[in-house]
């Protein structure tokens, strides 16, 4: 710099500087070694004695892993086998895996559980992936008949008989729409329900006579192991997102008598532990229905779960709704848009987005409730590990038993997660 | 008279005479009155908009102007007096409130896009569903208003990606998908950079010679003196004074007014 031109303050870039490339260590893998790992003597400390305990541990927990057993009729033939060593006796999950996953379910008709689990996989892609054909949404709606009738069998004409009893709400909606909306709404919901109650048993046996196609049917007390976690903790999921959708709106509503409706079944069934429900559920219920109903356990369960879990679920997408801006509601309003279709195309998709967490978190809360069942006698996979130690043959093994309905229960906990996640990364637009 | 004495920060000259303003009347506001809870917001408000005329409503914070003109699509209710928009009173009906909304734009001084949904979604979504529009018919009227605020090639954007000013763009643009025939805007530019005032202006001067009937909450007096054909000042809750623009800023008849625009002006 010239003398001349030291004491002014005025500037004038002649040329812009072009971009370089950053300097040779402040990239790739040595750069995140050092920074996420080495870079102080409090981080280097960490890093050595995270390395020590996780070596100690796989040091304890590995002979006994590998030094498995896997062929043995019973403990003491493990016991034999190991001859004092170290090890853990996986024999029993060779042996008792079946039961483990189908409880008493008779064994030649394994292919329909597994079927159902194979189809329910095609049901959900198209409600959990946008790039699935929008057409196979259909499929996902008759899922529920299909996985019941291939569960518990039966005569065919019982689930299409159920279903009918929609196609009659379609039609008595359709119907009186033309006189009146809200008579249209009243008759789409009695319709259905007379339907059920006095036509579909009849029409029923009717078409059954007729054609007499159906499946063996299976009775409930056989149904256990992990299908009956899947069955309930299914069912209680994908009822419990909409019954919590609905219950969140009606605590916002401005209709008081909707409102404190809402906010007592919420603040009732979460200030109730979920014991306590199941309990009412297999005990109590039968007290309340006319005498000679039998009202299938399962069923029962899963409603008291649905209930359960659409408490915590209203209360999470109330926090979504809450976090939303006022001005979207106000967007909305301003361009006509009625209530419903505001709360469906604005507020509920920008609302449940920012609940993914919370909402995740409620279903894999609610997929490992599954495992109270074991208290009102229903054959859930830790039943079914009390019955298979209670067995002579078995008498005293534990962990391996845990293990492997731990490892099932963590897949499918483990999946739910990563597709929060997925789902998180894919609805993020904000750009922040 | 003497020519207005501030600067236009629109840097084209707006010929208003062939802009007519009909004697049909767009909006009738009589005997109006709003509390929030006991604060009384809007005092006894009388004002009758025809069709086609543009009207910028100024005055301090607080003073219920944003209020008036959320009254006019109902987003705020009022406890007594009559509105009438296009011919339907606004009452409790929702029937008429729907009617109403469809049929008048507004703008928000936070452009409330959708976040979630694309420049074109956001654009499509009310004709689609309000209007019953098939959705390639909806989709050419938006493409059609995007060239018009000068952005069709941020279409399939989200808004989390454009300015300030392209956002409120957007705004004006999925307002007028709707066809309406009256327009509201809250404040449109007061979110803004300097540097982004300008556009959104250019925006709703072009709208003003198609001959849309516009009400305006804004602070641009430059605005006002290029196409307002009145200014309305309101204080307390109450109209205070309204003239054509040229005679409100050179010869303001009230103190309040006077105290007012001296502010905003005086720098």
């Amino acid at each position: 710099m010239s003398d001349t031109h030291a004491q002014t303050v005025s500037y004038v870039r002649q040329t812009m500087l072009a971009p370089q490339e950053p300097p040779r260590n402040q990239t790739g893998a040595v750069k995140w070694v050092h920074e996420n790992l080495f870079s102080g003597w409090l981080n280097t400390g960490l890093t050595v004695i995270s390395l020590l305990v996780i070596f100690w541990l796989l040091s304890g927990i590995s002979p006994w892993l590998l030094n498995s057993v896997w062929r043995a009729g019973s403990l003491s033939e493990c016991r034999a086998i190991l001859d004092g060593t170290s090890g853990a006796c996986f024999a029993v999950i060779v042996d008792r895996w079946h039961q483990l996953l189908f409880g008493f379910y008779p064994p030649q008709l394994y292919w329909r559980p597994v079927l159902a689990l194979v189809l329910l996989f095609v049901a959900l892609a198209p409600v959990l992936f946008t790039a699935i054909p929008r057409k196979m949404l259909a499929f996902s709606a008759l899922y529920p008949f299909v996985g019941y009738h291939l569960i518990w069998g039966g005569s065919i004409w019982f689930p299409i008989t159920v279903l009918l009893g929609f196609v009659v709400a379609a039609l008595a909606y359709v119907g009186v729409r033309k006189i009146n909306n809200l008579a249209a709404i009243f008759s789409a919901i009695l319709a259905p329900v007379l339907w059920w109650m006095f036509v579909a048993s009849p029409v029923e046996t009717a078409l059954h006579s007729v054609l007499p196609l159906g499946l063996d049917f299976v009775r409930s007390d056989r149904i256990g192991g992990f299908l009956i976690s899947m069955i309930v903790g299914v069912s209680a999921i994908s009822l419990s997102l909409p019954l919590g959708i609905l219950l969140a709106l009606g605590r916002q509503s401005d209709m008081v008598f909707i409102k404190t409706v809402c906010v007592v079944f919420i603040e009732f069934i979460r200030g109730v532990p979920l014991i306590t429900l199941l309990l009412f559920a297999s005990l109590l219920l039968n007290f309340f229905l006319p005498p000679g109903t039998t009202f299938d356990l399962i069923l029962r369960v899963i409603i008291m779960l649905t209930f359960f879990a659409s408490a915590y679920m209203a209360e999470v997408i109330r926090g979504g709704l809450a976090a939303l801006p006022k001005g979207q509601y106000e967007a909305a309003d301003a361009l006509g848009l009625d209530y419903w279709k505001a709360q469906r195309l604005i507020i509920m998709p920008q609302a449940l987005k920012i609940s993914i967490p919370g909402i995740v978190n409620t279903f894999i809360g609610m997929f490992k409730d599954t495992t109270l069942l074991v208290f009102i006698a229903i054959l859930e996979p830790l039943a079914l590990a009390n019955a298979i130690r209670a067995d002579t043959n078995w008498n005293g093994i534990y962990w391996e038993l845990f293990i492997f309905i731990g490892a099932l229960f963590f897949i499918f906990c483990f999946g739910m997660s990563r597709y929060s996640m997925y789902l998180e990364r894919k609805l993020k637009t904000d750009h922040r | 008279m003497t020519e207005p004495v501030i600067e236009l920060p629109v840097d084209r000259k707006i010929d208003t005479s062939h802009m007519k303003v009909t004697d049909e009347v767009a909006i009738q506001i009589t005997g109006m009155n709003k509390w929030y809870g006991t604060f009384h917001v809007l005092r006894d408000v009388n004002m009758t908009v025809n069709r086609g005329e543009r009207i910028v409503i100024c005055g301090p914070s607080g003073s219920g102007k944003s209020t008036l003109i959320r009254c006019i699509n109902r987003l705020e209710e009022h406890q007594a007096g009559q509105i009438i928009v296009d011919g339907t009173e606004l009452t409790s009906d929702l029937k008429n409130i729907d009617k109403v909304r469809s049929e008048v734009g507004m703008v928000f001084q936070h452009f409330n896009l959708f976040p979630h949904l694309t420049i074109l979604e956001n654009c499509t979504l009310a004709p689609i569903w309000v209007r019953k529009i098939p959705k390639r018919e909806a989709e050419e009227t938006a493409m059609h208003f995007l060239e018009k605020v000068k952005i069709p090639e941020q279409a399939l954007k989200y808004p989390g990606q454009l300015s300030g000013g392209q956002q409120q763009r957007v705004a004006i643009a999925r307002s007028l998908c709707m066809r309406p025939r009256i327009m509201l805007f809250d404040e449109p530019t007061s979110a803004l950079d300097p540097e982004m005032i300008k556009e959104v202006l250019d925006t709703m001067i072009s709208l003003a010679e198609e001959g849309m009937t516009m009400l305006c909450v804004t602070h641009e007096m430059g605005f006002a003196q290029a196409v307002a054909n009145r200014v309305i000042f309101m204080d307390q809750g109450q109209i205070v004074e309204q003239n054509e623009p040229r005679a409100f800023f050179n010869n303001p008849q009230s103190e309040r007014t006077k105290l007012f625009l001296s502010q905003i002006l005086g720098h």
